[in-house]
């Protein structure tokens, strides 16, 4: 097996509220090797994105050991890029100048501006916005302003991808495409990928293993599925494959089966 | 915003206009309208292109005395009062009156005879001159203040309490340290400035700081931003807002305090001449003071909401 990049060991998350302190994850292990594609699912409000955010270092677990190559993730950093479930786009900002800005943080040290510029409207044309190019937030779709996200993670070559629900708001030709434009990327840089997707043709089509969670409060891992499928996967070729309607199976009984009772 | 189409637009004018607008709108349609505006315009031949400008500029004649009728209104109410209640005599002027001294006053606005006795122009420009001054350096300190108070819960928990004790202090209560220190008036003058309008762009860019929305700092963290760069494209844009209320809220309080505090510290300015006005028992003076203090404190702030406008990113 290959190097673990992130080792998450009996991580738990509370936070403190107005009515006390309210347990969001309790007892998660979870390692995730290089170049590995996760997607992490589970019902709305249980948890995934806490872990996400756990993973990015935008919070500190209450209780447990978070690593990214042997080390204690300390705090956030540009090669853990983040796709924000609400886009965080900055609205003073045109999309040019939102992926710009994450495009000079990582590269200027070794590149001149022409250069920069180029990544930028690379990275914008990936998710088909050279049109957008120079308009302000407010001025475009919430679909628009999630593949704006998505550009400015993607532009940074982060070593670890991750992403909250990133094609959550997009019609499902354009989900698509960008599904099979995200699984070229990852297979040309070898990058890791962790996905919160609430979709689960999505994760099996993406990822190598499933992450489900249980439901809240105090939610953990309940069922990791491996997704045994060759690469490159051909979405059309997949509907007809075995394999891909099992894992699909599986992950429907966990979800509507076993969680929504323990809900009930 | 109205007001100032008011002053721009002669009511006279305004009103020959909406009793047309009125006849057009009774007679929709019908032959005899077109003809008179035929009539009017005299070319006959091209009567359909020109009934159809004709429509499109009732249209917007029809929006214009919808948005100014209203406060024109409320204008003529407020001068028709104010003639009952002087028509019995009594101290205070009659709108005539008051207008006949207007119009006297404002044809010299700018004439010097002697220090103490210099036109209207000159007193209004030497206290926006002082305004200028000390709300010019308030901003100055406010504003870096502000974000110091805002980025580090520290410095705001210490000055706070100072800040909460200070800020409701009238403006007079600061002259004579003013005095006291510099020993002059004028340099007291604009210290009261400073202090009384320096609260509001402190307090406002302090919590405009503290309100960014941490989706933003997100983005800087993740990005691993520098300070620097932290600055000019999260913290400042995301403030100016906040910022530029304060701003205005201080602009308007400096203008507040000016009179008070010329009144007391004399020289040239409005607030003086008021104060000279009344000695000189000019009352319809100080009315005409009192309408210009209110149009100059209306103009600063109407700049200022277009500078806000300008810069603000939802309508750019
Ligand atoms: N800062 C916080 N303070 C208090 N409670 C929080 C905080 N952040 C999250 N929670 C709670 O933790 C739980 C998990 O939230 P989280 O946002 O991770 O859910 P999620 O699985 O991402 O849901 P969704 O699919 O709707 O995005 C929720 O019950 C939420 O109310
Ligand atoms: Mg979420």
């Amino acid at each position: 097996m290959t190097k673990k990049i992130v080792q998450i060991e009996n991580v738990g998350q509370s936070f403190d509220t107005k009515k006390g302190k309210f347990v969001a994850l309790r007892d998660v292990h979870l390692d995730i090797h290089e170049g590995e594609s996760i997607a992490l699912i589970g019902h709305s409000g249980c948890g995934k994105s806490t872990l996400l955010n756990l993973i990015a270092g935008l919070t500190r677990p209450t209780s447990g050991v978070m690593l990214c190559d042997g080390r204690e993730i300390a705090g956030p950093g540009p090669e853990r890029a983040v796709v924000f479930q609400n886009h965080s786009l900055l609205p003073w900002l045109t999309c040019f100048d939102n992926v710009f800005l994450a495009v000079e943080r990582v590269f200027s040290a070794k590149e001149g501006k022409a250069k920069l510029k180029q990544r930028t409207h690379e990275a914008l044309e990936l998710v088909g916005l050279t049109h957008a190019e120079n308009k302000y937030p407010h001025e475009i779709s919430g679909g628009m302003k999630q593949r704006v996200g998505i550009a400015r993670a993607l532009s940074m070559q982060p070593r670890i991808l991750l992403m909250d629900e990133p094609f959550g708001a997009l019609d499902a030709l354009t989900r698509a495409n960008l599904q099979d434009e995200l699984m070229k990327i990852l297979a040309a840089t070898k990058a890791t990928m962790v996905m919160v997707t609430h979709d689960v043709d999505e994760a099996v089509l993406l990822s190598d293993r499933v992450v489900m969670l249980t439901n809240g409060p105090a939610a953990t891992i309940g069922e990791i599925l491996e997704v045994k499928i060759d690469r490159p996967r051909d979405r059309l070729a997949l509907a007809h494959d075995a394999h891909f309607g099992d894992c699909r199976a599986a992950i429907m009984e966990f979800l509507y089966h076993k969680q929504l009772k323990r809900a009930a | 915003m109205t007001a100032a189409v008011i002053a721009s637009r002669p009511g006279a004018g305004v009103e020959i206009e909406t009793v047309r607008v009125a006849g057009g709108r009774n007679e929709t349609g019908s032959e005899a309208s077109v003809t008179v505006v035929e009539q009017k315009v005299e070319k006959v031949e091209k009567a359909e292109v020109e009934t159809e400008r004709n429509g499109r500029f009732g249209e917007w004649l029809q929006a214009l005395s919808r948005a100014v009728l209203p406060p024109v209104i409320g204008l003529a109410l407020l001068i028709g009062i104010w003639h009952l209640a002087t028509l019995n005599g009594g101290g205070i002027p009659s709108p005539g009156k008051t207008w006949q001294a207007a119009v006297v006053l404002f044809s010299d606005p700018f004439y010097i005879d002697g220090p103490n006795d210099q036109g209207i122009g000159w007193n209004v420009l030497a206290s926006l001159e002082r305004v200028g001054i000390g709300f010019g350096i308030a901003a100055l300190v406010g504003i870096p203040a502000g974000f110091l108070l805002g980025r580090f819960a520290v410095l705001s928990q210490m000055l706070n309490p100072i800040i909460s004790l200070l800020r409701p202090v009238s403006p007079l209560a600061w002259l004579p340290i003013g005095l006291l220190v510099f020993q002059r008036a004028d340099p007291a003058a604009t210290w009261t400035i400073f202090i009384c309008s320096i609260w509001p762009m402190i307090l406002n860019t302090a919590q405009g700081v503290t309100r960014v929305p941490q989706d933003y700092l997100n983005v800087a963290r993740v990005l691993n931003l520098s300070e620097w760069k932290i600055f000019t494209k999260i913290l400042f844009p995301a403030v100016l807002p906040y910022m530029l209320t304060g701003i205005r809220l201080s602009i308007g309080t400096a203008w507040l305090v000016i009179v008070a505090a010329e009144m007391l510290t004399g020289g040239v300015g409005i607030g003086f001449w008021v104060w000279d006005e009344w000695n000189n028992l000019k009352v319809e003076h100080i009315i005409i003071a009192i309408f210009v203090i209110g149009i100059v404190g209306l103009v600063l702030e109407q700049i200022l909401m277009l500078i806000a406008r300008r810069f603000s990113y939802e309508t750019r």
